[in-house]
């Protein structure tokens, strides 16, 4: 073996001196090819890392800007008077919204992902999974402005029965109650980006699914499992970490999706008791439909917002990943 | 409780081919009985179709008839789920559920079945794994994940799965290819124990192997590559590594084959 791959810098003694001798004693670390591609990767590795700090320089600094001038609790005002002196705003209303509205979307969409990626994989002949698996990438496709017109032209006006339905057997949990106005709620947001994040978890979870070992399979079989025990004993545990990366996938889609939600939901500065009641906001939202009106003082303020939707993000990714390693010692396929 | 296998006339095909042709064999109750014969002669699925795992591969099917003393496994309206509560299954590479406990695994059959009380659920197992000759290794890690264990270990673990739901039958899938020698011993050791309880039934690629645990052997063998395997012979082990009746099978024994 040649054992001359360090850098040139530790040039050995007893070799003659001069570039082409000393090209030659490392020939394994110069090839043209070789240091075409590191300098590429690398470069792509520090290009990630350099446009992550900028952007966190860029809303830390702006937000700082406004949030000193902030006459109220930043994190706790149920207002966005930027133009007030002195300016008192807070994000609590659009924390609130944008949490809720994510929340439903993921209770509506994680398991109807599931189960289609089960569907897929477990129970649909192939002639009929290749078309479905065709039509969810489709719907993945569609941008979100149209899922948002939709929301608004077809969602909203058909939503009333639902919500009289809800208002009928889950009103008295207060937070399922109807007062008969129109359904541009954060339920209805919730529905809608559940919609949106279906194609997204349901990819990624059959993929998971369908690298299932088939020994694992087979182990449940042979002790007479049937499909579903199967499933459940094999498919779902194997699973598990990818099903909820796919969900995390989905919820920051969810977490950040601006104009689905702008053109369904009709904003207000409050927090109403039930989900069902008109108004609320989130922070894609809000920022969408005030950046273009704001002074700059005020776009500082709404950057100190989207900062904010940038932490609970890195938040929501890190505790899914901790839900990941937590069993990880069970996860392993055997060797 | 052992059982005794009668298979007639048992073709199976993946598809439009047919993997193996017309066998027809006997399989005493508590006997061991080795299938050996050179890769691809369809041992393995033959062995898939006694307990009906050979239709879950896509476009599988099976003509003939495999008998467990009276009952017709094929029959119609006999469900292939509780033909496999009946007839156990052990694999090439262990297979533990790698997100369950050692204690998991070993009840997890147990859990399909039926309701147990956790005591009735901790003396099954704990038979179990002594019937798996494991015991003494895990008993005190029970709730540690079974896939930690060595390779030797998940096999007998996989052993005591299967012997947990106290099937009729045994089929073991060249259960220590895998394995190194000491644990391959203590696999063969398990099967002259088992077989005072179970009908065992084994494919092996190892000759020695085969003379060592088995009562009977059958010799499989294909014409040629892409025609269907067929049963040579199956004789008592002795008389087939010493005086078998048909060549074939001798110079396979004797490693003379092309």
């Amino acid at each position: 073996m040649d054992t001359t791959t360090q850098h040139n810098d530790a040039a050995p003694p007893l070799t003659p001196t001069g570039p082409g001798a000393h090209k030659r004693a490392t020939r394994g670390a110069t090839r043209p090819g070789d240091r075409i591609f590191l300098g590429l990767s690398r470069g792509s590795g520090i290009l990630l890392l350099v446009i992550m700090a900028a952007i966190a320089v860029f809303l830390t600094y702006r937000a700082a800007l406004a949030i000193n001038k902030d006459d109220g609790n930043f994190l706790t005002t149920f207002e966005w008077n930027t133009g007030l002196l002195p300016p008192q705003f807070g994000i609590a209303v659009l924390a609130f919204g944008t949490v809720v509205s994510s929340i439903v979307a993921m209770a509506l969409a994680v398991p109807v992902a599931v189960g289609i990626a089960l569907f897929l994989t477990h129970y649909a002949p192939r002639k009929l999974s290749g078309p479905i698996a065709y039509v969810i990438d489709l719907l993945a496709a569609v941008p979100s402005i149209v899922y948002g017109l939709w929301g608004a032209l077809v969602l909203v006006p058909h939503l009333n029965g639902l919500y009289g339905w809800l208002d009928d057997y889950f009103g008295w949990t207060g937070i399922l109650s109807w007062q008969g106005g129109a359904p541009r709620s954060l339920l209805t947001v919730g529905i809608l980006l559940a919609i949106m994040i279906l194609p997204i978890i349901t990819n990624v979870s059959r993929e998971v699914f369908r690298q299932v070992p088939q020994m694992h399979e087979e182990a449940a079989l042979a002790l007479g499992a049937t499909r579903w025990e199967v499933i459940r004993m094999s498919v779902l545990p194997f699973g598990r970490s990818g099903v909820i990366s796919a969900s995390m996938l989905g919820l920051g889609r969810a977490l950040g999706e601006t104009m689905a939600v702008a053109t369904v939901l009709s904003p207000t500065f409050d927090i109403k008791a039930s989900l069902l009641d008109p108004g609320g906001g989130t922070f894609a939202q809000n920022i969408a439909s005030k950046f273009n009106e704001a002074t700059e003082f005020g776009q500082d303020a709404l950057i100190a917002s989207g900062l904010v939707l940038f932490v609970i993000t890195l938040l929501v990714n890190g505790a899914a990943r901790m839900i990941i390693n937590r069993r990880k010692e069970y996860s392993g396929a055997n060797a | 409780m052992a059982k005794r296998i009668d298979v007639s006339g048992l073709t199976a095909y993946y598809g439009s081919h047919k993997a193996i042709e017309d066998i027809s064999m006997t399989v005493e109750p508590r006997s061991v009985t080795a299938f050996i014969g050179p890769s691809g002669c369809g041992k393995s699925t033959f062995l898939r179709t006694l307990n009906r795992m050979h239709e879950v591969t896509p476009g599988g099917r099976v003509e003939g008839k495999v008998m467990l003393d009276s009952e017709d496994l094929y029959g119609a309206g006999v469900d292939p789920v509780s033909v496999r509560r009946e007839v156990g299954m052990v694999f090439q590479r262990p297979n533990p559920f790698p997100t369950m406990s050692i204690f998991d695994n070993v009840a997890a059959g147990l859990r399909l079945n039926g309701n147990y009380k956790k005591s009735q659920l901790n003396d099954i197992v704990e038979k179990s794994l002594k019937g798996a000759n494991l015991w003494n290794e895990v008993k005190d890690r029970l709730n540690k994940p079974g896939s930690g264990l060595s390779g030797g270990q998940q096999q007998r673990l996989c052993i005591a799965r299967a012997i947990a739901v106290e099937p009729k039958v045994l089929l073991m899938d060249e259960p220590c290819s895998a394995l190194d020698p000491i644990s391959t011993l203590a696999i063969e050791d398990l099967i002259g124990e088992l077989k005072e309880r179970f009908t065992i039934v084994i494919v092996t690629h190892n000759m020695q192997q085969a003379a060592r645990v088995s009562d009977r052997t059958a010799f499989f063998n294909l014409a040629a590559v892409g025609q269907p395997g067929r049963l040579i012979e199956i004789d008592d082990t002795e008389r087939i590594f010493s005086n078998p009746s048909v060549q074939a099978t001798e110079d396979y024994i004797s490693g003379r084959f092309g």
